[in-house]
């Protein structure tokens, strides 16, 4: 199934870790918080989301199945 | 009457003029006109309806015997929810009714818009459709767990205690009805935050998946239905589809209640056909602009507004929306931008403050706007305006940055001759006399979020 990248805006507190592990995906806005590209994952990026998801601090970064 | 016809209603002041005798309504034994209106409200005064003379008008709730049966009622009626989102009600119910888990069932009377007074009139004035639809929405979905979702006030709750009781030595109810207590914040009726407040905690939206009818009050599947909405499938389960469709139009149809903030002060409730002008509903002489849909929702031009009906399909061309019935007639001797700002600066305030974009974009959209808003202001306002309502929308776990900034943006693109008055230092109304409905009591602490 594809999955997509979603932040949880509740949970995001802008340490902005993700955007550094997933540049290809993931920016900051002005204020630090995560702007996330929508539509599904590349299979190339696999790994990277993985870990970019794990990684997260906040455990805000979720990987859901693609509306 | 037929199709369109307007009632007028006072707005509810719960005060000693409310204390009549009730059992004033016309002794109609359930039979309603299909094309009459008003069908929610009572026909005479606002006099609340007590459970008397409620069956006496209506007959009692029509049980289905079993759950399911009420839901192609409703999808061939083709009702949706009366709480600004206008999504079809029977996809709600087949949602909750498919779930494994018994789900539990609220009627949401948490009216946080503060220009909005429908909801607060129909508890007061008709709480029994209220209570019916919340009953025959709960054996439709087979729940036992049934809950009344309204604001703190005190006569209010007493008077839906006293109906609720009435109810229940009369066996009119198949399930208990709880009352829980909404805060007085804009967002305490979002869905997901009325299941938090339900569940326990504070009243504040949660991020999706899972939705409400999913995972929602203490997990469960909960169906969420706004009070206005119960009281409709309250009478389309009694009357019929054919019944509902013989008012509003075919893609839009039945009746609704609307909040009208009239150019003079005037603030009303009336029940309408979906389809009705707005022409009809405000008088627009002397204004410049009407606002649909509330705090949420859009400006539209007069000129506009002027050839437009009370309908999504035409308020949607001007990205406006029929939204819970919110509309005000703004007179055109008010300052748009002065209006919109001082409502953005409260809209801000009332961010659940959970998501940085919200949290950091909406005070700085608000200060912006209020620069717009003072003698010539600095050009680089509206280019900020713009960048930051772009950064919010779609980021947070409830709509109130989308909702936001789609009134400030219709703001600026209504208003944009007022922008220039205010660049060359001049205002159409320099003393700036507020106009839009605001909470007196806004700005509250953290502890009002439960």
């Amino acid at each position: 199934m594809k999955k997509e990248l979603r932040v949880d805006p509740t949970l995001c507190s802008g340490h902005g870790l993700c955007a550094e592990l997933l540049p290809e995906l993931i920016t900051l806005d002005e204020w630090g918080y995560p702007i996330v590209a929508r539509g599904p994952v590349p299979r190339s990026l696999d790994r990277h989301v993985r870990r970019a998801v794990t990684d997260c601090p906040a455990l805000a970064l979720k990987l859901l199945p693609a509306s | 009457m037929t199709y369109g016809t307007t009632v007028p209603y006072p707005a509810p002041h719960p005060g000693p003029q409310d204390s009549h005798p009730a059992g004033t309504a016309p002794a109609r034994t359930g039979s309603e006109a299909a094309g009459d209106l008003p069908r929610l409200l009572p026909v005479h005064g606002a006099v609340p309806v007590d459970l008397r003379s409620h069956l006496s008008r209506y007959g009692a709730p029509p049980y289905f015997g079993a759950p399911g049966k009420l839901i192609p009622v409703l999808k061939a009626a083709g009702l949706t929810g009366r709480g600004g989102a206008a999504f079809p009600v029977h996809r709600k119910l087949e949602a909750v009714a498919e779930a494994r888990t018994r789900p539990i069932v609220i009627g949401n009377g948490a009216e946080g818009e503060p220009a909005s007074d429908k909801d607060k009139s129909l508890l007061w004035i008709s709480p029994h459709l209220i209570l019916d639809g919340l009953q025959l929405a709960a054996e439709a979905v087979g729940s036992q767990a049934v809950a009344l979702y309204v604001h703190r006030n005190a006569r209010l709750q007493e008077r839906l205690r006293a109906a609720i009781a009435e109810r229940a030595a009369a066996g009119v109810d198949v399930a208990a009805v709880e009352i829980f207590d909404a805060p007085p914040r804009f967002l305490a009726g979002e869905e997901s935050a009325l299941a938090s407040r339900i569940s326990g905690d504070p009243a504040m939206p949660r991020f999706k998946p899972p939705r409400v009818f999913e995972r929602g009050v203490v997990g469960r599947p909960t169906l969420v239905h706004n009070v206005e909405t119960l009281a409709h499938i309250a009478l389309i389960a009694r009357y019929g589809p054919a019944w509902f469709r013989a008012v509003g139009t075919p893609g839009e149809p039945g009746s609704m209640l609307c909040t009208l903030h009239q150019a003079d002060g005037r603030r009303d409730v009336v029940e309408t056909g979906l389809g009705t002008p707005l022409r009809d509903l405000l008088r627009l002489d002397g204004t410049q602009a009407v606002l649909s849909g509330g705090y949420h929702g859009a400006w539209v031009p007069t000129a506009d507004a002027a050839r437009m009906t009370l309908s999504n399909a035409d308020l949607r061309a001007a990205g406006a929306f029929v939204g819970a019935g919110v509309l005000v007639a703004l007179p055109a001797r008010c300052c748009g931008i002065a209006e919109t700002a001082r409502v953005a600066r409260y809209l801000a305030l009332e961010s659940a403050g959970q998501c940085g974009p919200c949290f950091n974009g909406l005070p700085r959209i608000a200060a912006a706007l209020d620069e717009v808003a003072s003698p010539r202001p600095d050009p680089r306002a509206v280019t900020d305006i713009i960048r930051w309502a772009g950064l919010v929308e779609g980021r947070g776990a409830c709509h109130h940055p989308d909702g936001t900034t789609r009134f400030v943006r219709s703001a600026l693109h209504v208003f944009r001759d007022e922008i220039r008055n205010h660049s060359a230092g001049r205002c159409v109304d320099p003393a700036r006399q507020p106009f839009l409905p605001l909470p007196a009591d806004a700005a509250l602490d953290a502890s009002d979020w439960s």
